[in-house]
């Protein structure tokens, strides 16, 4: 049996993306066009006359067949152009570029915290199945997820700034007396290191801490459920036994032989959890007035400003590919039988 | 070298205390082969769990001895702590298990794995762990071991995968091994192999051996002396060859007659009728193999507690009225 190499398998999952890019292209596509609502009709304005309709229907290219159309608009993608919305009055492209950032640094920032706490509490819980330990995680991880993300966020809000006053305002990525740091990444937390700045990092990581703190407890409890059941199952199974019966000392039987193993399906809910809250940390953005794509969206979509609709869907599509390829290729990381084509 | 005595162990589940073993007896001697027989259910392999101290969490020990005597150490396995019996197993005493295939770490070098053992229980500088893995690798005839070091599990057959095991066990010579069903999952000339490796290693180690199995002939072919389970009960244990030519226990002689052998046709070969009694219930019967003795007779076997005795220095039997 031949064992194809690392590069080999990335080759081979990259190009098995490529179908998902170009699906996704074409339903964006059909999507926008089959909205509710005439587009020229909206451009043009609520005073125009029906030749004033046409002229901004010709120049849309909108009195084109639909196939000519999406050639034209498969051309506009390659030259990065998704066109301007009608509210910002900026590009498209320009508006997501400014804003997805914020909501990755946000989700991100959400997850990692999510992760320091889900896998030691779910690694513990394991080990002391049934105990006050278990019961009590298992409390914390349901309390985290069955309460809306905005009641906890307004939640901390309220106890955290307005009563204790330990946090600065919910007013966005930077308190005022700061402005932003040289985009590099768009994070701000790394540019803001990147151009040696600390003081404005910790300013960007102080707004950051409440809405990452409350998207993070909502992520918690999928993520700790996952771990204890996981590891339960790897710590019950016969090479742990093998292992144990081998005197190896508890740490590494823990860590190096079950929770390795453990591993990919917490990998695959990680990949999961992240990609819902990208896509419902709307709610939090709004509570926050954290400039990220979902609010952007959402007013998009109030204003029938198609574009950046358009534009969002297709980026947030986009994301999901690259990000189930990455977990798959954290897999081929992780168990050396992924590589294997069945 | 090694000496069980009165060993009962319980599980305690939502539908009851299971009484898995009660009062088990038996020993083995330096560089001796024992077999432990007995079909599925009997008790075989919470026997070796107990004494590698790999129980499951619902699993305790009630009453009983396990000494162990090896030139290092002589200690009661039962009592000791938990560090100190990490200390002795995979060096003094280790066991391999049946299905080796889900026996080994499915995601590390099978070579890394033997590392780990060795790393654990000897100082051997990091470059000389992975040389004295090889060196087992080839030790259990493993064909190619520079290659097979990187394998991992699914790359290997079920047979290799055992001797993998066996090499793991092996790997800090133990004075005491523990194989329960070795040969399960693999094909009879694989079975063969594998048992004749294990043969040859303990008699070139002078290990004892303790052989778990379903398999009579396996045992007899094997074995030094039987040890015969039945529902977590020791019901006789003699040296192969006069259990077999004059079994004494009535369990023990259905056994041997419904043992498949080359002379005997289908017809011939007896089924045991019956089941296992339910080891939850309770009034479990002093003799556990009541239920299923043609011999049964109420004011004899219905005393407590069962009658063991010796009837020959190395013959032992529990039963009121031996064959």
């Amino acid at each position: 049996m031949a064992k194809p190499s690392t590069s080999q398998i990335v080759t081979q999952r990259i190009l098995a993306a490529l179908p998902s890019v170009i699906g996704v292209v074409i339903v964006t596509f059909l999507l926008t066009r089959a909205l509710p609502g005439d587009p020229a009709a909206f451009f043009a304005g609520p005073a125009a006359t029906a030749a004033a309709i046409e002229e901004v229907r010709r120049n849309l290219g909108l009195d084109k067949s639909l196939l000519e159309q999406f050639f034209l608009y498969v051309g506009d993608l390659f030259r990065g152009d998704l066109g301007v919305s009608l509210i910002t009055g900026q590009t498209v492209v320009y508006d997501l570029m400014t804003r997805l950032p914020a909501s990755l640094e946000l989700t991100l920032a959400g997850l990692v915290l999510a992760i320091a706490l889900a896998v030691p509490l779910g690694v513990l819980a394991a080990t002391r199945p049934n105990s006050w330990i278990d019961h009590g995680i298992r409390l914390l991880a349901t309390a985290g997820v069955s309460l809306p993300t905005f009641f906890t966020g307004l939640f901390l809000i309220y106890l955290l700034y307005y009563r204790l006053g330990v946090v600065p305002a919910p007013l966005g990525r930077l308190n005022i007396l700061y402005s932003a740091p040289p985009q590099i990444t768009g994070f701000y937390l790394v540019d803001s290191l990147l151009s040696g700045n600390l003081g404005l990092f910790g300013a960007a990581a102080a707004q950051l801490f409440l809405p990452a703190v409350t998207l993070g407890l909502f992520a918690l409890a999928p993520l700790t459920r996952v771990t204890r059941a996981s590891m339960l199952g790897m710590l019950s199974s016969d090479f742990i036994r093998t292992a144990r019966a081998s005197g190896l000392p508890p740490r590494q039987v823990l860590f190096g032989y079950a929770f390795r193993n453990a591993l990919l399906p917490i990998v695959t809910t990680l990949g999961i959890v992240f990609s819902f809250l990208l896509g419902a940390n709307i709610l939090v953005e709004k509570v926050f007035a954290w400039p990220g794509i979902g609010s952007y969206a959402v007013e998009a979509l109030v204003a029938s400003d198609y574009a950046p609709i358009q534009g969002f869907i297709l980026t947030m599509a986009l994301l999901y590919v690259v990000l189930n390829l990455l977990i798959d290729l954290l897999y081929v990381v992780i168990d050396p039988r992924a590589g294997v084509e069945s | 070298m090694l000496s069980v005595e009165d060993l009962s162990v319980e599980f305690r589940t939502r539908a009851g205390v299971v009484k898995a073993l009660e009062a088990v007896n038996f020993s083995v001697q330096p560089g001796e082969t024992v077999g432990i027989v007995g079909e599925s259910g009997s008790g075989k392999s919470v026997t070796a769990f107990t004494l590698m101290g790999v129980l499951d969490r619902a699993g305790q020990v009630t009453a009983g001895r396990a000494l162990f005597q090896s030139n290092r150490v002589a200690v009661d396995l039962l009592k000791e702590s938990e560090s100190s019996l990490r200390q002795l197993r995979g060096q003094e005493l280790s066991m391999i298990f049946q299905n080796p295939r889900t026996a080994l770490n499915p995601i590390r070098q099978v070579g890394k794995q033997i590392t780990d053992v060795l790393r654990c229980h000897s100082d051997l500088p990091p470059a000389d762990l992975r040389l004295k893995a090889l060196e087992m690798l080839a030790s259990v005839r493993i064909p190619d071991p520079v290659k097979r070091y990187e394998a991992y599990p699914y790359e290997l057959s079920g047979g290799l995968c055992q001797r993998i095991m066996i090499a793991l066990a092996l790997a800090c010579s133990p004075e005491l091994l523990i194989a329960d069903e070795p040969t399960t999952g693999l094909d009879v000339t694989t079975q063969t192999t594998v048992m004749n490796l294990l043969k040859d290693l303990a008699a070139q180690r002078q290990m004892a051996t303790v052989l778990i199995t379903h398999d009579l002939a396996l045992a007899s072919e094997y074995c030094d002396r039987i040890v015969v389970m039945h529902a977590g009960h020791v019901v006789e244990s003699a040296p192969t060859h006069s259990l077999f030519s004059q079994p004494r226990h009535p369990y023990t002689a259905k056994l041997i007659a419904a043992t498949p052998e080359p002379h005997k046709s289908f017809a011939e070969l007896m089924p045991i009728g019956g089941n296992l009694p339910d080891l939850k219930a309770m009034d479990l019967a002093p003799c556990r193999f009541s239920t299923r003795c043609d011999r049964f007779d109420s004011a004899l076997c219905g005393q407590t507690p069962l009658k063991r005795a010796a009837l020959a220095p190395d013959h032992q039997v529990a039963c009121w009225q031996p064959l």
